[in-house]
């Protein structure tokens, strides 16, 4: 092993040594390290990176990660990259604290680091790009049913448990802004404990307790899916809107029926875009990520940074009829 | 003794009947027939998993896996939907049957040779079942739009006014009433879960019977498990999570003994009745989400405290002057 260590060390060195003179290239290396690869989620975020290197020309993407979600492997892939001497790491991270004491050995060789989708501690990177923010998820779940409502109409909550954190918060957040939606009616929130069979049942049973339901929103995945099948046996396809956040893949056959107009989540192509932009523009536009900073992202506008150096992408991205077909095999 | 068993089931059906009635004053729509035929669907996987559970129970043991058993057949079958599309759903019932009758051989096998204790043999496989969900999924969901159409139609195809589902349910419920009541293997179940000993003079082999008694319960695990995917059109890890409780709870509320050799299957079928009309009940009552958990578990517990207080003989002394001796 600690021979295999050498060698490594000494290959590291080697090739240290020999792209010292490639400062002199032109191209801005970027590398996505991903938590595996091989998922759908990640290669279409690796899309969107290449999307951003062809927008600012003279970048190249080092697409990476391991084969398994280990931090383990994903540590090995760091130091490869730091011996590369790349430009920027933007990683998805596997675990929030093991990867820090590696990506600061970057950041002190001048690496620049920021975290994307799934984050890493403050101190072992520069900043960390969320896909969206409580607030913005909130506002998009009611928006969702309201856009098809335009003449108001009553909508019912279907959640995960009553204790569920990230849910709760939403609606929380949802029920903040309601005051935006006028004609909207939040007529009953049930609990389905994320469980296809009780939230089959809490859905069939609010279209049996408001005959006019226009529509119910399930800000959760599983929730979503067993909606969307008891409002099609129910025979309500058309009267009533399944609405939410779920996956593309889980959700095709809802878009497919009828029993769901449009969903939400992130979409990893922005995101892998965002992540490369954001990376770039440390890298070589001299941004500084600090409390308050707002650093541009190409199309997808700008990030602004809180406190911990975080930032929200956008609003989660509305998946319907005209975009499913691409997504269903990505995530 | 048999002259209680019925007694015991209309009051039960009394019981359901009352709480049917009380629902309706607060949602009158609840009774109307089609909807009453929606909880007998909704409540008929629970009906077949309570029957295998109860023919379990009677011969004193437990079976916790058969939530696990479920869903490992159900992602199996989706799976096998998936890469053979066009495979017709006989085999598909074939297949699910043969997979879970086998998970419910493994749990039999444990306890028949090897005698260790069925809760602890059914709660090491319902982990293992599980866990091989996971290991062949690979974690992902096998999804509604990936199904054939056959695959989800067949137990919602209506017949005569009630779906297939509703359909297997009922043919279940009259297979084991005949079976308990009118062949050798079920009257075995009585004689091994009653009294061991007296069967085992009888020519009865009880640790066979009990092995017999896992693979019916695995079997019916493996039916619903098909059923159950189709209706609810999606296959993960966690589907029925939790379901074992609610199937054994079924059976205790029906009036089968734990201690085994006590129950019928009218009583296993009311019990899954009366947790199935709860159930689709709470949702349009109007009681608030945190009371329903309380709620369901009192319903539990009243109907299993009546019915130990109801079973329960008083010992007779037949030794007066031994009693006095002391």
């Amino acid at each position: 092993m600690s021979v295999l260590k050498k060698l490594a060390a000494t290959a590291a060195m080697a090739t240290a040594m020999m792209a010292t003179p490639a400062f002199a290239q032109d191209d801005v290396r970027i590398a996505l390290v991903v938590k595996a690869l091989g998922i759908g989620f990640f290669e279409a975020a690796a899309e969107g990176a290449q999307e951003a290197a062809a927008e600012l020309g003279n970048v190249e993407i080092i697409y990476t990660g391991p084969t398994d979600t280990t931090a383990e492997g994903q540590i090995e892939v760091i130091n490869a990259l730091i011996a590369q001497n790349v430009d920027a790491i933007a990683i998805s991270s596997n675990d929030t604290d093991a990867l820090v004491p590696a990506l600061q050995r970057a950041m002190q060789r001048g690496i620049t680091v920021i975290s994307w989708d799934s984050g890493v501690a403050p101190e072992g990177r520069q900043l960390h790009l969320n896909p969206s923010s409580n607030p913005l998820i909130g506002n998009m779940i009611i928006k969702l049913a309201a856009d098809h409502l335009p003449d108001g109409g009553e909508v019912a909550l279907l959640s995960a448990t009553t204790t569920s954190t990230n849910q709760n918060i939403w609606i929380d957040e949802m029920m903040a802004v309601m005051g935006d939606y006028p004609g909207i009616e939040v007529v009953a929130t049930v609990y389905g404990d994320d469980l296809a069979d009780k939230s089959y049942r809490e859905a069939t049973g609010l279209m049996q307790s408001y005959p006019d339901l226009d529509a119910i929103i399930a800000p959760t995945s599983v929730g979503i899916v067993a909606a969307a099948q008891a409002v099609v046996d129910a025979g309500k396809v058309g009267q009533v809107n399944v609405t939410g956040l779920g996956l593309p893949s889980e959700m095709a056959g809802a878009i497919e029926s009828g029993a769901s107009q449009s969903f939400a989540i992130w979409n990893p192509i922005d995101l892998g875009y965002s992540a490369t932009m954001l990376a770039y523009e440390l890298s070589q536009n001299g941004a500084v990520a600090e409390a308050g900073a707002e650093i541009p992202m190409g199309r997808m506008g700008s990030l602004t940074l809180d406190e911990n150096n975080e930032g929200a992408m956008a609003d989660p991205f509305v998946y319907d009829a005209s975009n499913i077909d691409q997504f269903k095999s990505i995530f | 003794m048999t002259r209680f068993i019925p007694l015991r089931e209309a009051i039960l059906a009394g019981a359901i009947f009352a709480l049917l009635m009380m629902i309706a004053t607060r949602f009158a729509g609840f009774v109307a027939p089609s909807n009453l035929a929606n909880v007998f669907n909704d409540t008929a996987p629970l009906i077949i998993l309570a029957l295998g559970q109860m023919v379990v129970i009677l011969t004193r043991c437990i079976d916790l896996s058969v939530a696990a058993n479920l869903a490992l057949t159900g992602m199996a079958v989706a799976m096998i939907n998936v890469a053979m599309p066009g495979l017709p759903i006989p085999v598909i019932l074939a297949i699910a049957i043969t997979l879970g009758a086998i998970m419910g051989a493994i749990n039999g096998i444990l306890v028949w040779k090897l005698a260790i204790p069925p809760i602890v043999v059914t709660l090491g496989t319902m982990t293992i079942f599980r866990g091989i969900i996971f290991l062949i999924s690979d974690g992902k969901w096998v999804n509604a739009h990936e199904m054939s159409p056959a695959f989800t139609g067949f137990a919602r195809t209506v017949l005569l006014g009630l779906p297939v589902l509703s359909w297997i349910a009922i043919l279940t419920v009259v297979i084991f009433g005949i079976m308990m009541a009118r062949t050798p293997f079920g009257r075995s179940i009585f004689a091994v879960g009653g009294n061991p000993h007296a069967a085992v003079y009888t020519g009865i082999n009880v640790g066979k019977t009990q092995f017999w008694a896992f693979v019916v319960s695995g079997a019916l695990a493996g039916l619903t498990g098909y059923l159950w995917v189709a209706r609810y059109a999606v296959a993960y890890v966690d589907i029925a999570g939790g379901f074992e409780l609610e199937v054994v709870a079924a059976c205790v509320i029906g009036g089968i003994s734990i201690a085994g050799g006590i129950g019928s299957v009218g009583g296993a079928v009311l019990g899954a009745l009366f947790l199935g009309v709860v159930k689709n009940a709470l949702p349009v009552v109007n009681i608030s989400p945190f009371w329903q958990l309380a709620i369901s578990g009192s319903a539990i517990l009243i109907a299993v405290a009546f019915n130990a207080r109801s079973g329960r003989t008083k010992g007779r002394i037949i030794l007066k002057s031994a009693e006095t001796a002391q």
